[in-house]
């Protein structure tokens, strides 16, 4: 070799994939992020002021104090956790589905149009079509974005991002326009729904909690037991060898996009039926995007995500006391929340990853 | 006439916020980096400037806080997603629950702090980021109002999407940082400094979107604090990177074109009248939805996506 080599200091450290960490480690990893979090969380309390501790008591003591305040706990979890169960069929397939928020938003509609035009119908057979409508109405605004995906490889993310807005501004027309309520004086609101349109309460609380963990098993059984969950898997793990292996992709993408929506379209109507009585703008309110977080969060395990959802409601509904009782704003729920995915999106590359530092020989063994 | 000038005077007003969350979202997605937490950098950035200028006494203060607040904002994203290889749609996300909630957060706790129950910005604050008035310039008819009659922000906005465009496209760095969000693997071969520029641009953008977020708290409520300032106008933004097709000159464009959309309820003529004002609200989600569709059919000829968009660069995976 002739020339000279230019050489260039070698970096303090460096990144190298790190050997398979096993099950015990992975979950010491998490535990030990959330651990953090709860730290950096008290630092915050403690910066503005106030005793961490006593605050973190209160979040837990808000959610659990009573009986009602339980069951308002339940029902926070109700539309997270189905919703999240309805991004995971998408993200299975490593479709970028962030339209949870507009497809439960489209569930509620679809429901609610039943709702207000039909409420003279038998019970059961009114809630029954509400929550097919909401199924449907869900799932056509999710394969809107997989048919376009399919066909013309559209970016799915921005898609479906946009879809959110748009259906949130139906809801404004909807309500400003064909369906408000003449009786609301000026209000420009739509009317609340009759009660036979309401889901029944079952130990204190809508029965959209047992819509919820029955969905939980469907999903889990139908991830992993079922040919065509097998079929999500191997789409999401290479599209080619899906082709190869003589998989329908763009038919299971659409398929799977539609279930995703339909869920979440579920969750649209648990909202409207069952814990609000009508539709409205702030019906999903967020939610959508939290179930993204919840279900990336649980790695798409439906068990996992039951247990986080309802994790995630203590906090928002232990904050909401916090505010009456500091007088700190119920934010809080999402500043904790902010928190504590930022150090478990962190503790994730060192289960995957490991610096090492200068001089020294490692990697995957 | 004189409505039409007052609804593009508007229109470029409300355009203004979206101008800074487009041009931010441009340089992190220039570097592969879909950045969905450009309302949270926003909503921080609204919090700083405001209560940097209610604290301080001064504007330009404000703005350096909103800046700096914004990069901080970003400098986690970035920690998480260039460093850590964090799946960056789930750390966007993150960041807007979190920015969200720490602004409104922080605005509770400084109003509870205050005598009067209301946060309000100091007389100083409010005249140093008035309307310009030039002798004689501003005084013109037609130009006058429609060149020389706009807050600070607006013209600072329209100088940072310029020298942003020109680092982009106009300098031997903005192109290698292009080649970063085409194909990593291709500029770490030709000893571009991946991690380096990543960091540099992410930090940028979020600086740049937090004095967006720092227009949405002084200027859209007239210098009162009220939570929740920035109400989706990041979502918009990160819609306008698409209509703008990543190219800074054409997001001056495109968001004075949204911010008309915006304020077009207000100036209805003609068929518009008996369109709801919802329609108006959906129509900038609507355009983009097309927007993006209509380049997703005409192929990779039309496509400006940096191809490497929403993915992480992992050295030893090229």
């Amino acid at each position: 070799m002739t020339g000279t080599v230019k050489t260039t200091k070698e970096p303090l450290f460096h990144v190298v994939k790190h050997a398979e960490r096993t099950g015990r480690q992975m979950i010491g990893f998490r535990l030990l992020a959330v651990a953090l979090s709860i730290v950096a969380g008290g630092l915050f309390i403690l910066a503005i002021g106030h005793n961490p501790i006593a605050v973190y008591g209160t979040i837990l003591e808000g959610a659990f104090r009573s009986k009602i305040a339980i069951q308002s706990t339940v029902k926070f979890a109700i539309p997270l956790c189905i919703c999240a169960l309805g991004v995971t069929l998408a993200f299975k397939m490593k479709f970028w589905n962030i339209g949870g928020e507009g497809q439960l938003i489209m569930g509620a509609v679809f429901a609610s149009y039943f709702a207000l035009n039909f409420p003279n119908w038998n019970h059961w057979v009114l809630i029954l079509v509400m929550l097919v409508a909401g199924a449907v109405g869900g799932g056509l605004w999710g394969l809107l974005a997989a048919a376009f995906k399919v066909k013309w490889g559209t970016n799915e993310t921005l898609l479906t991002l946009m879809l959110n807005y748009i259906a949130l501004h139906l809801v404004s027309y909807l309500q400003a326009g064909p369906w408000r309520d003449p009786e609301a004086n000026g209000f420009s609101k739509i009317a609340r729904f009759d009660k036979n349109a309401g889901l029944d309460k079952v130990l204190g609380v809508h029965f959209g909690w047992i819509i919820m963990l029955v969905l939980v098993a469907l999903v889990w059984i139908y991830l992993k037991r079922s040919k065509q969950g097998y079929e999500i898997s191997v789409v999401g793990e290479s599209q080619d060898t899906a082709r190869y292996a003589g998989i329908h992709v763009k038919k299971v993408v659409r398929r799977t996009m539609f279930l995703s929506g339909a869920i979440a379209g579920i969750a649209g109507v648990c909202q409207v039926s069952g814990s609000d009585m009508t539709l409205s703008m702030g019906v999903a309110g967020g939610v959508g995007f939290t179930a993204i977080i919840v279900a990336w969060l649980c790695q798409l395990n439906p068990g996992m995500i039951l247990v986080v959802s309802l994790l995630f409601s203590i906090l928002e509904k232990g904050s909401s006391v916090v505010q009456s009782t500091y007088g700190l704003s119920s934010d809080c729920a999402d500043v904790l929340q902010g928190i504590i995915l930022f150090f478990i999106l962190g503790s994730e590359f060192f289960v995957r990853y490991a610096f090492v530092g200068r001089g020294k020989k490692g990697g995957a063994k | 006439m004189d409505m039409f000038i007052k609804f593009l005077v508007a229109a470029i007003g409300a355009g203004t916020p979206l101008l800074f969350g487009t041009v931010g979202e441009i340089l992190n997605e220039k570097v592969g980096h879909l950045n969905l937490g450009v309302e949270g950098m926003m909503a921080i950035g609204a919090c700083a400037g405001f209560m940097g200028g209610y604290l301080s006494d001064n504007f330009l203060v404000a703005l350096l806080c909103a800046f700096l607040a914004g990069m901080l904002a970003a400098l986690i994203y970035a920690v998480l997603t260039v460093t850590f290889m964090a799946n960056q749609n789930v750390a966007g996300l993150t960041m807007t629950i979190f920015g969200v909630g720490i602004s409104n957060f922080i605005g509770v706790y400084m109003i509870g702090t205050s005598d009067s129950g209301t946060l309000k910005l100091p007389e100083t604050v409010t005249a140093q980021m008035r309307s310009i008035h030039i002798p004689v310039l501003s005084d013109l008819p037609v130009v006058g109002e429609l060149v020389f009659s706009y807050n600070p922000f607006v013209y600072l906005g329209i100088v940072v999407a310029a020298v942003t465009g020109w680092y982009l496209y106009r300098t031997k760095t903005g192109l290698n940082v292009q080649a970063i969000g085409e194909n990593p693997g291709a500029a770490d071969a030709a000893s571009i400094q991946v991690t380096k520029w990543k960091y540099f641009n992410i930090l940028l953008g979020g600086g740049i979107c937090g004095i967006g977020g720092a227009y949405c708290g002084m200027i859209i409520n007239g210098g009162v604090w009220i939570s929740n300032s920035v109400n989706g106008l990041g979502w918009i933004a990160v819609a306008l990177v698409i209509f703008a097709a990543w190219k800074p000159h054409m997001a001056i464009l495109g968001s004075f074109v949204f911010g008309a959309l915006r304020v077009l309820k207000y100036y209805k003529v003609g068929f518009m009248v008996n369109l709801p004002d919802a329609f108006f609200d959906m129509l900038p989600f609507l355009i983009t939805a097309l927007v993006l569709i209509i380049t997703s059919m005409r192929g990779s000829k039309g496509a400006h996506i940096p191809a490497f968009l929403g993915n992480n660069y992992f050295r030893e995976e090229r």
